[in-house]
């Protein structure tokens, strides 16, 4: 321990501090060497020096940065309609889009080859995982209906992005109603 | 402001005291974050810490970062230290302290030493009994220069509070700034923030490796959620999960040999173990309903998680190895994310209130719960190592913002550091 504060006190003595007052002969003083974290030096309330202070290493990790490039875009797909929404807390497709699938069902079959991902979403309210967990039911509910309709399984790739990509930023219902969906994306 | 000199000091204390007012011995800018205090029946310790010598010159002023650190804790009250000038090699006038109303201080130098780095030194004081309670040094460069002032509040805590402090600790979040999605390390306080991942896609779900060198977390970057683990240091990642549909919310068991994932792959969000060397995932429930976010207990035993299996999401919990699942939360609708304290007392989530998502605590042992925040957008509860802050992520003023908080709800403090949308901190463990 002795040698760390010899070895300290030379150190500040061949720095100085930046100012123009030397540290010198305080750390010289130190060096009587009052245990680490001992009493300091002195009777109570008198104004000596306290002891010297322990040393101790510090080491942080480096972030290394990482950056990623951006995905590819989507491929050519049918032209129409491909979004399909949903009422609030609902898996249920609606009648209205009974269309819209019948045409990619029949695109899918023409070309067994073709594979496509049904991606689901949520609107804004609650959990990050919770919501990827509801956004998962919205698009394996438009899956299975691709099934029923005769598309192969290993055609459709049901993924969620919960409430991380909301097609419309405002938190008003019409917003809201825009961001229930399951898009069909060909990739 | 005013500047007294000891009365009684020393030649080299005088010299010193000189040197400070010569040098703009001003005091710090103490307010680089809030600090909300709320409630009554408050017992905090009183404390003051001295700017350090050296602050004025020094890229970081140590003096504040630490009395920020101690008044975060909820633990401590800051006393005035306005004008006195003292290091670590001084000794302090009681009875000025008394007056003052602090019971301890915290008093330190930081010096430029030739190689460029600088030697940190610091000495508290038991102010009431006049004791010297010890100090220490240490030697940095500039970059670690806040980590030092935080190493020297994890020391004055544990001397005072006799519980180990986590101001040296880090805490990783992420940020979305227009489409840019960044996953950053942090000190515990938000600040000296550095880009781990950049993505143009969404990153959630940050979870520390048990040891801290790695954390694991769900990427959007293959335009569908995949589990990555990715080591800080280096910047390797490895793909963890990536099976057919939705790969999420990994949770590290604490020998940090296996994680807890939510897998898509066999229809549903089921929870999946998988090993860290990349096994065929092992499934650990079967339900026809939702089951995600998975957390450990600390002793590993014991997996919560959410499930909407009773028509509505609550927290159940069950064995590690699969087995069956117990109910945990009965008050309300809408139960998500648990957090387990690392000393296995208590269980944060994410209630639904009245429409508002509000952090709770339960109290494991005895089932009672309360709200902890005002706010309504709350989300991702993570506690820190010593079990006695919760940080999490909630909206004010339209932002997203991360908050840290005292158990009881009684302080609570935004964390510093970025612009923009800040959200899914996960606070790491404590550092070796």
């Amino acid at each position: 321990m002795h040698r760390i504060f010899l070895v300290l006190a030379l150190v500040t003595l061949m720095s100085g501090c930046g100012s123009s007052v030397k540290l010198d002969d305080v750390a010289v003083e130190d060096k009587t060497g009052t245990p680490v974290s001992g009493q300091a030096a002195g009777s109570q309330g008198q104004n000596a020096a306290a002891g010297a202070v322990g040393q101790a290493p510090i080491t942080r990790t480096a972030i290394a940065p990482v950056e990623l490039a951006k995905p590819a875009g989507n491929a050519v797909a049918p032209t129409g309609p491909r979004i399909i929404y949903f009422d609030y807390d609902s898996f249920v497709l609606k009648p209205e889009f009974q269309d819209l699938v019948d045409t990619h069902a029949r695109y899918l079959k023409a070309d067994n080859k073709r594979k496509v991902f049904v991606e689901g979403h949520t609107d804004e309210r609650g959990g990050r995982e919770y919501n990827l967990a509801l956004g998962q039911k919205r698009s394996e509910a438009v899956r299975r209906a691709l099934g029923l309709l005769g598309v192969t399984d290993s055609q459709v790739e049901a993924v969620s992005f919960g409430k991380e990509k909301p097609a419309a930023s405002g938190s008003d219902e019409a917003s809201l109603a825009k961001n229930r969906r399951a898009e069909i994306a060909y990739r | 402001m005013t500047r007294t000199a000891p009365s009684r000091a020393l030649p080299f204390v005088k010299l010193l005291v000189a040197f400070c007012l010569l040098g703009a011995f001003l005091r710090p800018a103490w307010a680089q974050f809030k600090v909300d205090v709320s409630g009554v029946g408050l017992t905090q310790l009183p404390i003051a810490v001295s700017a350090f010598r050296g602050d004025d010159v020094a890229p970081q002023k140590l003096g504040a970062i630490v009395l920020a650190d101690l008044e975060r804790s909820g633990q401590f009250r800051g006393q005035d230290a306005a004008g006195m000038a003292l290091d670590e090699l001084s000794r302090p006038e009681l009875t000025a302290w008394r007056q003052r109303g602090a019971d301890s201080l915290v008093t330190g130098s930081v010096t430029r030493l030739a190689d460029g780095r600088y030697d940190v030194r610091f000495r508290l004081w038991d102010i009431a009994r006049g004791q010297d309670l010890g100090g220490q040094s240490y030697a940095v460069t500039a970059g670690d220069l806040r980590q030092s002032a935080h190493r020297i509040a994890d020391f004055v805590y544990e001397k005072l509070t006799g519980d180990k402090g986590v101001f040296s600790t880090r805490i990783a979040y992420v940020t979305k700034a227009g489409q840019r999605y960044n996953l950053w390390v942090a000190d515990a306080d938000g600040e000296n923030a550095q880009s781990a991942l950049a993505s143009s896609e969404p990153i959630i779900s940050p979870a520390w490796s048990p040891n801290g060198a790695q954390l694991a977390y769900v990427s959007f970057e293959s335009r569908k959620p995949v589990v990555y683990a990715h080591e800080v240091a280096s910047g390797k990642r490895r793909l963890l999960a990536n099976f057919r549909g939705s790969n999420s919310a990994p949770a590290w068991s604490p020998d940090g040999r296996t994680l807890a994932v939510t897998l898509s792959r066999d229809g549903g969000s089921q929870l999946y173990m998988i090993d860290t060397t990349g096994s065929e995932p092992r499934r650990l429930a079967q339900s026809a309903s939702i089951d995600t976010e998975p957390a450990f207990s600390p002793d590993g035993r014991t997996i919560y998680f959410v499930s909407d299996r009773g028509g509505s999401p609550q927290i159940y919990r069950m064995p590690a190895g699969g087995g069956n699942a117990e109910r945990v939360t009965f008050t309300g609708s809408y139960n998500i994310s648990p957090a387990v304290s690392p000393d296995g007392r208590w269980l944060a989530y994410i209630s639904r209130v009245n429409g508002a998502f509000k952090l709770h605590v339960m109290e494991l042992a005895g089932g009672a719960s309360v709200a902890i925040t005002d706010s309504a957008a709350d989300e991702s509860p993570s506690f820190a190592p010593n079990s006695r802050l919760i940080t999490y992520a909630t909206q004010s003023q339209g932002r997203e913002t991360l908050m840290t908080t005292t158990l009881d709800g009684k302080i609570k403090a935004r964390l510093a550091g970025q612009s923009g949308d800040i959200r899914e901190p996960d606070w790491g463990p404590f550092q070796k």
